[in-house]
């Protein structure tokens, strides 16, 4: 459950960032969301969200993955995927 | 008229200066004769040479939305709310799709000195600061100096060209001037143009005033922009943007679009004199006053007002009204002379664009701005200069210029007809 709670957390994170960037309710900001097509985030804002992200869940996202980064949910799982790796 | 002769006219007028928001409230500050400048209340402003300035009166992050005005420089965020007021006073109603003009016969030419100076200065501090992984990936189209041309082709969806004519504090003349061309020669119909500036910083500030430029007045910053006063000692910095809506008479009378004025030509040259002084006698200045009788079919007699550049320095004020009165000879003695710098301090690249849109309404509403604080005019100063209440103009058609000069020599005359 504590893996749940990590991805609620990232998500409410996450959307905060993009409400930051692009200006969308954080409310809408959900996992199934495309950056680019739903959320207004180009490829240059998108580089702004890795660099919030990083900052704020401690992770390091290279710029080759970023491309792999297409919804909420595809970072939301990078961002986990990175974190535990970091704890184990 | 044939594709490469084809007369031009203003159908919309935008503005954010230190007068107003909009255009209508810098119109009204004009003609009421109150001063946009300003004590710099900045901590980084306590121990600079000069610390005054003439910041806008409405700042763009309350009208912008926020996710758009962070990807904007300072500059292309004014030129942004100027031409988007120019394009909605021009009777445009969203982006160009082909039902009032087609994208590739709309333009966009936007100038600016300096361009994203503020930009490049912050990013600068962020690097040092935090690290290059922090620097914004936004760094680089909001520091290049065609950024508010680009930002204001997006915005209209201009196709047919978007451009940035660079000389300084000529700039925003030079793209009003080449916006004209583009519609006189047939390839555009419809070119949103002016200039924007954004300066107001304390590298700039520190590189003007110890270039001398800048005042050095401490009295009461209302009272030190005064254009031909006998004590003027310098410009006073400023920042804002002007923006116009040219269009092809045609374009406009089909569409049914209310016209200002008529755009009747421009006159160019170079001063190849000095990289930041005015050649003294005027020399450039009327080689570009000539330029634009040659080339236009204006005729002094019908000139009725001219807004100077006039910045406030001893030597430029004087600079142009010598090649005004070489070129002009007695029809001088008809004109009445305004800087309305007196009000708005120096926009620098901005200055074109906000004096077009002043030139454009003194014609508009037969009503010329005045210069405030000339308490003692310079004797040097032979003509008839506007003093603190606005001059009606005369009925029947006449015409105004639009002064522009900038470091480098640049000089540029814009000229307009009602």
């Amino acid at each position: 459950m504590a893996a749940i709670n990590d991805k609620d957390a990232i998500l409410e994170g996450l959307a905060e960032i993009v409400n930051e960037i692009a200006g969308i309710p954080a409310e809408e900001v959900e996992l199934d969301k495309s950056f680019t097509d739903d959320l207004d985030v180009d490829s240059l804002s998108m580089v702004e969200v890795v660099v919030a992200a990083e900052e704020r869940f401690e992770v390091k996202i290279p710029d080759d993955d970023v491309k792999g980064l297409r919804t909420v949910g595809d970072a939301a799982d990078y961002i986990l995927n990175a974190q535990l790796s970091t704890q184990s | 008229m044939n594709a490469t002769n084809r007369t031009v006219v203003v159908t919309g007028i935008g503005a954010t200066t230190p007068l107003g928001g909009d255009a209508a409230s810098t119109w009204d500050g004009l003609l009421t004769g109150r001063s946009g400048v300003s004590l710099l209340e900045h901590e980084w402003a306590a121990d600079l040479p000069v610390r005054i300035a003439a910041q806008v009166a409405v700042e763009p992050l309350t009208v912008l939305p926020r996710p758009q005005a962070r990807k904007l420089d300072r500059s292309a965020q004014f030129a942004l709310i100027a031409a988007k007021e120019a394009w909605a006073d021009a009777g445009f109603t969203g982006p160009a799709d082909g039902t009032q003009v087609a994208p590739g016969r709309l333009g966009a030419v936007i100038a600016s000195g300096i361009g994203g100076v503020t930009t490049l200065l912050e990013q600068y501090d962020i690097l040092r600061e935090r690290g290059f992984r922090k620097v914004s990936p936004h760094t680089v189209p909001m520091l290049m100096p065609n950024g508010s041309a680009a930002n204001v082709g997006l915005e209209v969806n201009a196709q047919a060209g978007v451009h940035t004519p660079v000389s300084a504090c000529a700039s925003g003349g030079e793209a009003i001037g080449y916006a004209s061309e583009m519609i006189r020669t047939g390839r555009a119909d419809v070119v949103v143009a002016g200039g924007t500036e954004a300066a107001i910083h304390p590298l700039p500030v520190a590189a003007f005033a110890n270039m001398m430029a800048l005042s050095k007045n401490t009295d009461d910053p209302t009272r030190v922009s005064r254009p031909f006063d006998k004590g003027r000692d310098g410009f006073v910095l400023g920042e804002g943007s002007g923006v116009v809506v040219l269009e092809s008479a045609e374009h406009a009378a089909a569409r049914g679009a209310r016209v200002y004025c008529e755009m009747v030509g421009q006159g160019l040259s170079a001063d190849s004199h000095h990289i930041a002084q005015p050649e003294p006698n005027g020399r450039g200045i009327a080689a570009a006053l000539q330029n634009l009788l040659d080339t236009s079919d204006l005729k002094p007699a019908e000139v009725a007002y001219i807004n100077a550049h006039a910045t406030s320095t001893p030597q430029g004020d004087s600079a142009e009204i010598n090649a005004l009165r070489r070129v002009f000879g007695d029809d001088l003695d008809h004109m009445a002379i305004s800087s309305t710098k007196s009000m708005t301090g120096h926009l620098l690249g901005g200055a074109g664009g906000l004096e077009t849109v002043a030139t454009v309404l003194a014609l508009y509403h037969r009503t010329a701005p005045p210069t405030i604080n000339v308490d003692v005019l310079d004797e040097e100063i032979k003509a008839d200069i506007i003093v603190d209440k606005p001059r009606p103009l005369p009925e029947g058609t006449v015409a105004a210029l639009n002064d522009s000069f900038g470091f480098g020599g640049a000089n540029v005359v814009l000229a307009f007809r009602r």
